[in-house]
């Protein structure tokens, strides 16, 4: 591999002194028909010569905006005033010609969706060739060469044949790393991250972070990268600057902002996160409310509405970013701050303390061993298969895609079971069957001890009261047709409940949920992502069943927003004695809510157990590497922490691996010796009992702490 | 099956015979008769369909109610049709393209709401005002000029003498007007489309990285907004063909061209089934060439399609 013409730079020599990127007093607002949206309201930060600063906020608090003002890719109706000096330069009111020799060339970016990142009709390859092609002199060939070079450098195997691949045969993992590829092909001195990890999952996550520090590494760049997700930015970031209504309310190093966070606006937002790392059950602090309107902003301080220590003063005038505890580097914008600082707690435990929140109790059955309540839900080797189908006119069958290959769980009453895994695990495949509740393909569905293959369709009906669903995305779970009382009240209709039934329970559910019942005669529409989440719920809770199964109802919600349906789901069990499924792929939203935990990887569950010794004490490499990769808000332990990377991708289902499915990405198995490897490639491992309630499927199995 | 339909329903309400005996003075009952069995008109309709059939196979397409061979006949009006619509329609889909781009990046300025006007203008247009207009126009410009250099009447000039390349002058003199009439409206239904398409590849992330690597906007809109915007365009382009042939009738009749569709025209109204049973299966032969044109096109815009 020798393109010398194409080397990377010795890393670390700053063309100009000072910061590579100095935006002054930005603003940047959009026509709407409701008036000028102020996305940015006078935005000031810099990032020094391989420094990682880190933007978090929630959507609509003007992160992305910014960055892509720095970029000048806002659309032309943007008006966009102050300065951005890129290296001494200033940016602000050069046209898209100048601009572009700029972009991609000295400073890059990498987005949010690798899906859509790509141009589909070019080959992976060619669009990172055209990179280096648009700024640099050099042959067709050279470029394609060093395009694989690159490929190479960001961990795709198989370099040569991949670059000829198109976007549509790579998997998101790898459409970022080929994001990256591109946006590190000229030796940038600054990169702008947008989200990079957001779309993804968490193995991947940590892999493609790695190759961001990675990519740091090799062009001594300064990096932008912009999160929503404080876990994310812990480890990586130098210092943090957390954006608000379109301004920053609180800036410092990153170890101060985690452990002295002086703005109660982050405060919020470290309380809101479920901590991996913590066993005791943690209260979570939900920011009440939501993020206010850009187009019209109150007078005060815009977090004023929301924030648990407003005071009159508050709503009198913005607050400046004051410097705080006398250092220069740490600023929030409160009035509060000293008071803040009085406080003894840190980090999150002040949160705590400050917003008042709660650990819900634990409900009646609970205290009944798990042995004696009854079986809400069991599987029992549940199997289920689709056929992929090839021809048009004759369709064959060529091959079987093994979604869910036997998987056997319960869930008691009273219980809540996570079950985790990778996208592509047959986590929704189990919910649809367990929902459908036909006969299965093969193995037994039962529902409160009945079993669904012999049920005929009047007992199905039945059953289907005592067990409800609320699913991923609160926006197309909802017909935007019906009034939030028609949404709520159509179950009980369907199951024949009288209407005086139902115009008494209807405004009763809604309290339940916390909402009011005056809003009822409103649409979906009106509502916000996580108020939808709670009529979701309210639905589902309508026939009052045992069971509610859960799609990962929180993904889809902000962080400050999630605490507070999560909290709702917690306090709802402990009133209502309910069970359960929740499905997710978030171990820390899990390991918060969760009795018992199911891992899953490739239709089979590879460990199940009582959530405590699962996290504490994970047997599978698989669980041990889906716990290291999840990001711990906290920068100290943050660091220290040793990272279990898992090579590549799912394997795909219609072709598992022999023996033991996890065995190709398996770091044990890479260890051991050939005659022990050939167990893992020969024999299946069964499930076998680890600890009390605690089982794992893996012939050699290990506790290895990862917390 | 289109065909069969088309042979049936014409042989069923067509009466050539009825109008033969209609004739003043009429015809001796012998010829009648005569007529009758060479038109197998004494045969039951499916009977007379596979005997059809039985010659097409053969590249014997029947004789006309006049008695001449179809065949004959039937290269040169396919050859004058698709002269016509070839050359319309490609230069519909170019500009038309091109005028959708240009309005969708300039959406909602002064040349997008122009481009907009004309196109439903050109759309709300029937096709046989548009010819005349255009003719009024052609004869303005001749008048002008004082030549005739624009010739809007058939398709070439009856007896022209000259060498190889006068002929195609004019020929090409007489293309010009009519290829217009079928273009503009071509232009205007396409550019709608593209428009819409253009619009919604302007608002997609891989624009943004496209223009991210350092691509300036133009070009980044044209290197990897145009391909991707063109594929759903392809199954229009392949169909808009396929019909076209067929709808193009109004244009050939209006400018004396002795085409495919003036033919069906002819056909019906001298009541004969040979004629426009051909007809019907040279647009059905063109329907499912457009089909397998979509397929290929959509195969080389789009490596999604591209399977194995």
């Amino acid at each position: 591999m020798t393109t010398s013409e194409l080397q990377f730079d010795a890393p670390a020599d700053p063309v100009v002194d000072g910061p590579v990127l100095q935006v002054e007093d930005l603003h940047v607002s959009f026509p709407s028909e409701s008036g000028r949206v102020r996305a940015v309201r006078g935005l000031s930060y810099h990032v020094s010569p391989g420094e990682v600063l880190g933007i978090v906020g929630e959507s609509g608090s003007g992160k992305s905006v910014s960055s892509l003002a720095v970029m000048g890719l806002l659309p032309s109706s943007a008006r966009i005033t102050g300065s951005i000096k890129f290296q001494g330069r200033e940016l602000i009111g050069q046209n898209d010609a100048e601009l572009s020799k700029i972009r991609g060339r000295r400073v890059s970016m990498v987005f949010q969706d690798p899906l859509s990142a790509l141009t589909p009709v070019f080959t992976v390859g060619d669009q990172i060739a055209e990179a280096i092609l648009v700024h640099r002199k050099v042959s067709k060939q050279a470029a394609a060469k060093r395009a694989v070079e690159l490929l190479d450098l960001v961990g795709i195997p198989n370099a040569v044949e991949r670059a000829k691949a198109f976007p549509h045969e790579f998997s998101g993992g790898m459409r970022q790393r080929a994001v990256i590829a591109m946006a590190i092909a000229n030796d940038p001195d600054l990169i702008i991250a947008d989200e990079p990890t957001t779309a993804l999952d968490v193995t991947v996550q940590a892999q493609v972070l790695q190759l961001l520090e990675t990519a740091q590494e090799v062009t001594g760049a300064g990096i932008v990268i912009i999160t929503h997700d404080l876990g994310v930015v812990a480890g990586f970031a130098d210092r943090l600057m957390v954006m608000y209504a379109g301004r920053a309310v609180e800036k410092g190093k990153v170890d101060e902002i985690y452990q002295q966070p002086r703005m109660p606006y982050t405060l919020g937002l470290l309380g809101s996160i479920p901590r991996l790392d913590v066993s005791e059950k943690q209260a979570l602090v939900p920011i009440k409310g939501q993020p206010p309107s850009l187009t019209d902003l109150p007078d005060g301080c815009p977090f004023a509405p929301r924030c648990p220590m407003v005071v009159d003063a508050c709503h009198t005038a913005e607050p400046p970013l004051m410097d705080v505890d006398g250092s220069a580097e740490h600023a929030a914008a409160c009035i509060r701050t000293n008071e803040i600082a009085a406080t003894d707690a840190e980090g999150a435990e002040a949160a705590v303390e400050i917003f008042g929140a709660e650990v819900a109790a634990e409900p009646e059955v609970a205290k009944i061993p798990r042995e004696q309540r009854d079986i809400v839900l069991g599987l029992d080797n549940l199997v289920k298969e689709y056929p992929i189908n090839k021809g048009v006119v004759f369709k064959r069958r060529v091959g079987t895609v093994h979604a869910v290959a036997g998987i056997t769980f319960d869930i008691r009453e009273g219980e809540t079971l996570g079950l985790v895994g990778e996208s592509g695990c047959g986590k929704t495949t189990t919910l649809m069957e367990i929902l459908n509740l036909q006969k299965p393909m093969g193995g037994e569905i039962s529902v409160l001890g009945t079993k669904s293959s012999e049920v005929d369709a009047k007992r199905r009906f039945a059953i289907r009261r005592d067990m409800s669903v609320v699913f991923q995305d609160p926006m197309a779970s909802l017909d935007p047709r019906l009034t939030i009382n028609d949404c709520i009240a159509e179950p009980m209709q369907v199951h024949g409940y009288t209407k005086d039934e139902i115009n008494r329970r209807v405004p009763e559910l809604m309290r339940l949920v916390g909402l009011r019942p005056e809003q009822l005669s409103r649409y979906p529409g009106e509502f916000s992502g996580g108020q939808r989440q709670r009529i979701g719920i309210a639905r589902a809770l309508a026939l009052e069943p045992k069971l509610v199964v859960l799609d990962e109802p929180v993904s889809a919600l902000d962080v400050s927003i999630q605490a507070g349906v999560i909290n709702l789901l917690e306090e709802l069990k402990s009133k209502l004695g309910l069970a359960y499924l929740f499905v997710a792929h978030d171990l820390s939203v899990v390991r918060h809510i969760a009795d018992r935990v199911a891992v899953m990887y490739l239709g089979k569950i590879i460990e199940i157990g009582e959530v405590d010794s699962v996290f504490e004490a994970p047997r599978h490499p698989y669980t041990q590497a889906l716990l290291s990769a999840i990001p711990i808000p906290d920068p100290v332990k943050e660091r220290q922490r040793e990272r279990i990377l898992l090579t590549g991708d799912l394997p795909s289902p219609a072709n598992p691996p022999s023996g033991c499915r996890f065995r190709t990405r398996c770091f044990l198995h890479a260890s051991l010796p050939p005659e022990k490897q050939r167990q893992c490639i020969e024999v299946e491992p069964p499930r076998e009992t680890q600890a009390p309630d605690h089982e794992a499927a893996c012939h050699f199995a290990q506790i290895r702490q990862v917390l | 099956m289109a065909t069969f339909l088309a042979f049936t329903l014409a042989s069923a309400t067509f009466d050539p015979i009825g109008v033969l005996q209609q004739r003043n003075p009429p015809p001796p009952a012998a010829s009648i008769e005569a007529k009758k069995r060479d038109l197998h008109l004494d045969q039951p309709i499916p009977q007379r369909f596979v005997t059809w059939m039985g010659g097409v196979v053969q590249g014997d397409f029947g004789r006309t109610i006049t008695d001449r061979p179809i065949t004959d006949e039937l290269g040169r009006r396919i050859g004058v049709s698709l002269r016509l619509f070839l050359l319309g329609i490609t230069i519909g889909i170019l500009f038309g393209v091109l005028l959708g781009v240009v309005s969708a990046i300039r959406q909602y300025k002064f040349s997008d709401y122009f481009a907009t006007l004309f196109s439903f203008i050109l759309l709300s247009t029937p096709v046989f005002v548009l010819g005349t207009l255009l003719k009024m126009g052609a004869q303005g410009i001749n008048d002008s000029i004082g030549t005739n250099v624009l010739i809007f009447v058939g398709e070439t000039t009856p007896g022209f003498q000259g060498n190889w390349f006068e002929h195609l002058g004019d020929r090409l003199q007489h293309l010009i007007v009519p290829t217009l009439a079928i273009a503009l409206g071509q232009i205007a239904y396409y550019s709608r489309y593209q428009r819409s398409s253009m619009l919604d590849v302007l608002g997609s992330d891989f624009l943004r990285t496209a223009q991210a690597k350092g691509l300036t906007r133009r070009k980044a809109l044209f290197k990897h907004g145009l391909r991707t915007a063109l594929i759903p365009m392809a199954t229009l382009f392949a169909f808009g063909f396929g019909l076209l042939v067929v709808g193009g009738t109004f244009t050939e009749r209006i400018f004396g061209w002795f085409g495919m569709g003036d033919w069906l025209v002819t056909g019906i109204s001298a009541q004969d089934t040979n004629i426009t049973a051909t007809v019907t299966l040279f647009v059905a032969v063109c329907v499912l060439f457009s089909g397998w044109l979509a397929d290929v096109l959509y195969a080389a815009l789009d490596p999604r399609i591209r399977v194995n």
